[in-house]
């Protein structure tokens, strides 16, 4: 029994009849093809499948897609552009925040959501801010120069 | 060649894509008419399979097949083992379980679907019978356990092996004292963030078979799986596309990489499988899984006479692609960076009822070295010695190298002493001293750590290596004068798109941005041997620079030929050749040489070069790491309150991607040392198998990693560099366990086993038994 449902996503409007059962994650991925939100685990711990929805930081594998019905996501996609990168994006270019890349795009939305949340996080805030993430390449502390050089940057 | 890029913190190339999530990992990539595959796993340990019944599963909605180890165990061959051994016993590896099971995780049946919720619903529908057999699971017991996992063989020992050099007796016999201890080296999970996955496309006309797999070794894959099908190597492709991480996982050739393969050929779609996490830590490779004893033996100043280990090696149930030859790294590495006279490693190394173990980051390195750390630590703990000056006195000078060891090694180039000073007095190690014992007063409890490591890199000449240890590289500039490096690396996520290009752009005198470093596709690149072992630029760029030197001297003489100049009288500079205030740049150069209206009549047209480099020994990086930690006495908690590391690799393409690997690597180190263990329960249930209970480490619980480098060039490669990949994971485990024993040395502690978790290390300051 599929149910319809409208979702805002990068500012475009969707209506989709979706299975009661579809998590968010697969909505965005295999439906609407944004696979810039990646899955790293089914037990809403590694923070991969991070988006922001109306505001917040939100694990997209640990909501259905009929729970977005009416809202706002935004995923990396539009976050910003190769010409107008948003400030955590770019931090993570200058200081080497990333390896493989797998768990970049929920680190850079966790990121960003933590920068609108406290403008001027200390390197404890910001590792505090990311434990919902889990990186296994960089060991993290590029991540933290990262956001705070986009802290700096966005004064 | 001018240097503008080597050395220089560049900027990664392949960073814009991945920062806009724009990349294409395997789970990215989708083909029209796509069906999805879910794997039925074992439930238990050991058991026999009395009986599989599909037929519910079948007619469930979506279901296109459904296929069992009677479908499929003739028609593909086995799961490779590419370790020989003497008397290596290899058991019959299926790509699915046929008559029996033998670690949770065992994938059993295969569904395919048309999307991956019907895939996973169907699985719950097929019935299977098993019959419960007592599992094998300690690694100790296992060779006498009267359970035999693959009874034929009559016992579960895979092989026996002693190795090393020297009269370990009388080098013990002749020492003032013998420190024994035994010393575990928990089974981990390697947890790359992206899962493995396989996507698979057969087209029928053209028999080719095109496969998208997560691995870091696609030629070689291409191979095993060519055999495994009966197909021919050059019907198959492989691609790995975006890799989300690897850390040795995905240097494997997997039972679901041939069986996908084999199911697109069979139903002529494309399928595709994405493993679950809780399938990751099922039945992806485990690292380490070693129990040992160590008896050293030293005389009253310090020195030691010798060392022997004997070791219980758990392979698992069955061998991946490296398993049995995972110890032998260790036995190779047991001097660390000593002068030991003797040293032998007794293996036995055993079939247990869990997933194999294979090369987890490091991959058996880790172990010597945490043998060996631990081992002279608790040699300056017997001698009321400094471990600082236990260390100094067995390290052999600079002038020493190549320097050889009594496990058949010769280490390339090195300066311990010159690491070591470097990092004691970036810690201030004689004010932490001070600090500690203060501190100690005040009744905090507090430790200071030092490991002084060796690895073991470059793999490898090809001698030592199963499958050849040389890598490619092709250099092309096409006729607009962009540049296309073609790799058989298989980097993911370690950045040599960057740093080959840093390369080859300083050596055409080309930008950056006009250099494209292919990779990872066996369609376009020449053979390789793939990423792993911290082998990548020592090997590749190695074949890099070779390929830039034919192509600059093919390239000399074209440009000789449009100046009317002999090739000796030019200069090239900046990406032009020049002499008499001619010039002619390499773009002009290289479109010339494919127009071939005006080459030399000796002369192919086109301006590209292949070489391979076959290395003539490994490198040995090294480093010193010391760490202090703080435990807290109502929590048991550790807090690593400083992190010193002194790493030298050689030379540097680009410090920025040295410190990332050093980062990454260090924290898998705190991983295992404080959080990390995979645990199997008696029945051999994996009790650890989720996120939620496997301990990866999070941001909150790293310190500030304080580094610098020292800079010892190798002589085994005309870059000098080493390698720096698994660096962080070798070293830097023993000097935390190292800090928290010593923390811990007031209670009576002279050696724990990790995981040092919260709880062990409350009752032990709190006498708890
Ligand atoms: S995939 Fe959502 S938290 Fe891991
Ligand atoms: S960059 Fe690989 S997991 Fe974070």
């Amino acid at each position: 029994m599929k149910k319809a449902i409208s979702v805002t996503v990068n500012g475009v409007v969707h209506h989709q009849d979706v299975e009661p059962r579809l998590l968010l994650v697969h909505l965005l991925r295999d439906v609407l093809n944004l696979t810039g939100t990646h899955i790293g685990c089914e037990t809403s711990i590694c923070g991969a499948c991070t988006v922001i929805i109306d505001g917040q930081a939100v694990k997209s594998c640990t909501i259905l897609a009929v729970q977005a019905d009416g809202a706002s996501v935004t995923t990396i996609e539009g976050l910003g552009t190769e010409a107008n990168l948003h400030p955590v994006q770019e931090g993570f270019w200058e200081h080497h925040g990333l390896q493989c890349g797998y768990c970049t795009p929920g680190m850079i939305m966790a990121g960003a959501q933590l920068l609108d949340r406290i403008s001027s996080p200390t390197a404890d805030q910001i590792r505090h801010g990311l434990e919902g993430n889990l990186c296994r390449c960089t060991g993290y502390q590029n991540i933290v120069e990262a956001i705070q050089y986009a802290a700096s940057k966005a004064k | 060649m001018a240097e503008k890029y080597v050395g220089q913190r560049v900027k990664r190339t392949e960073d814009p894509r991945l920062i806009q999530g724009l990349g294409h990992y395997v789970d990215d990539i989708k083909l029209a008419d796509m069906l999805h595959v879910a794997f039925l796993r074992s439930m238990y340990a050991h058991a026999r399979i009395t009986s599989i019944d599909t037929s519910e599963a079948l007619h469930a909605p979506g279901v296109v097949a459904v296929y069992t180890g009677q479908d499929v165990s003739s028609k593909i061959g086995q799961v490779p083992c590419g370790a020989a051994l003497p008397d290596l016993k290899v058991p019959d590896h299926r790509v699915l379980a046929t008559d029996k099971v033998y670690f949770v995780g065992h994938p059993i049946a295969a569904v395919v679907a048309t999307d991956r919720y019907a895939a996973r619903d169907a699985i719950d529908l097929i019935i299977v019978d098993y019959e419960e057999l007592p599992a094998v699971i300690d690694v100790e017991g296992a060779a006498s356990n009267s359970t035999v996992i693959h009874e034929h063989f009559g016992d579960n020992i895979a092989y026996k092996l002693t190795a090393g050099e020297g009269d370990i007796e009388a080098a013990l016999a002749s020492a003032d004292h013998v420190v024994k201890q035994r010393l575990v080296h928990q089974r981990l999970a390697p947890i790359a963030m992206e899962p493995r996955g396989v996507l698979a496309r057969y087209l029928p006309g053209e028999k080719e078979l095109t496969l998208w797999s997560s691995t870091q070794i696609p030629h070689l894959m291409r191979t095993q799986v060519a055999i495994m099908l009966g197909i021919p190597e050059n019907k198959l492709r492989v691609i790995a596309p975006e890799v989300g991480g690897g850390f040795g996982s995905k240097l494997n050739v997997y039972a679901e990489e041939a069986l996908l393969g084999w199911i697109a050929m069979q139903l002529a779609r494309p399928v595709k499988w994405i493993e679950t996490r809780r399938e990751n830590i099922q039945a992806t490779i485990h690292g380490r899984g070693q129990v040992g004893y160590i008896e050293i033996g030293c005389k009253n100043d310090g020195t030691i006479t010798g060392l022997r280990y004997n070791v219980f090696a758990d392979m698992g149930a069955y061998h991946q692609l490296l398993t049995p030859a995972i110890p032998t790294l260790t036995g190779l590495m047991l001097s660390g960076c000593y002068k030991i006279p003797a040293i032998q490693m007794n293996t036995t190394a055993v079939f247990t009822n869990k997933m194999a173990t294979d090369a987890y980051r490091g991959a058996g390195r880790p172990e010597a070295t945490h043998v060996i750390e631990r081992a002279m630590d608790m040699v300056a703990a017997k001698l009321k010695m400094d471990p600082v000056e236990v260390r100094r006195r067995n390290f052999p000078t600079p002038e020493e190298f190549p320097f050889k060891t009594a496990t058949g090694l010769f280490y390339d180039s090195g300066n311990y002493v010159g690491a070591l000073d470097k990092a004691l007095e970036m810690a201030d190690y004689s004010k932490l001293r001070k600090d500690q014992a203060a501190a100690r007063k005040d009744g905090k409890i507090i430790g200071v750590g030092v490991s002084t490591y060796v690895e073991i890199c470059a793999i490898g000449p090809s001698a030592a290596t199963p499958a050849g240890g040389w890598e490619s590289a092709t250099v092309r500039v096409e006729p607009t004068g962009k540049v296309t490096v073609l790799t058989g690396a298989s980097p993911h996520g370690q950045g040599q798109e960057t740093s080959f290009a840093q390369i080859a752009a300083d050596a055409l005198g080309v930008d950056l941005n006009d250099i494209a470093v292919v990779h990872g596709d066996t369609a376009i690149v020449q053979y390789g041997i793939g990423t792993f072992g911290s082998r990548a630029t020592a090997v590749g760029g190695t074949a890099l620079v070779l390929a830039l030197e034919e192509l600059t001297k093919k390239a000399t003489r074209f440009a000789a030929h449009l100046l009317e100049a002999e090739p000796e009288s030019l200069q090239f500079e900046d990406g032009k050749f020049s002499t008499d205030g001619k010039s002619v740049s390499i773009q002009e150069v290289a479109l010339a040489a494919h127009l071939a209206r005006n080459i030399p009549a000796d002369m192919d047209p086109g301006l590209s070069a292949t070489r391979f480099f076959e290395p003539k020994n490994f490198t040995f990086p090294f480093g010193t790491h010391i760490v202090v930690s703080e435990i807290d006495r109502d929590t048991g908690d550790v807090k690593l309150t400083k992190y010193v590391a002194v790493d030298d690799c050689g030379k540097v393409i680009n410090p920025m991607l040295v410190e990332g690997q050093i980062h990454g690597g260090i924290v898998q180190s705190i991983g295992q040392a404080l959080y990390e263990e995979l645990v199997y329960d008696d029945q051999g249930q994996l009790v650890t198998g989720t996120l939620m209970d496997y301990a990866v480490p999070k941001a909150a619980m790293i310190p500030w990693l304080e580094l610098d480098r020292t800079e010892t060039p190798s002589p085994v490669n005309p870059l000098g560099v080493k390698g720096v990949g698994e660096a962080g994971t070798i070293g830097a485990t023993p000097a935390i366990v190292n800090s928290i024993v010593d923390a811990l040395s007031p209670f009576g502690i002279t050696h724990l086993d990790m995981p040092l978790r919260p709880e062990l290390l409350w009752k032990i300051v709190n006498n708890a038994g």
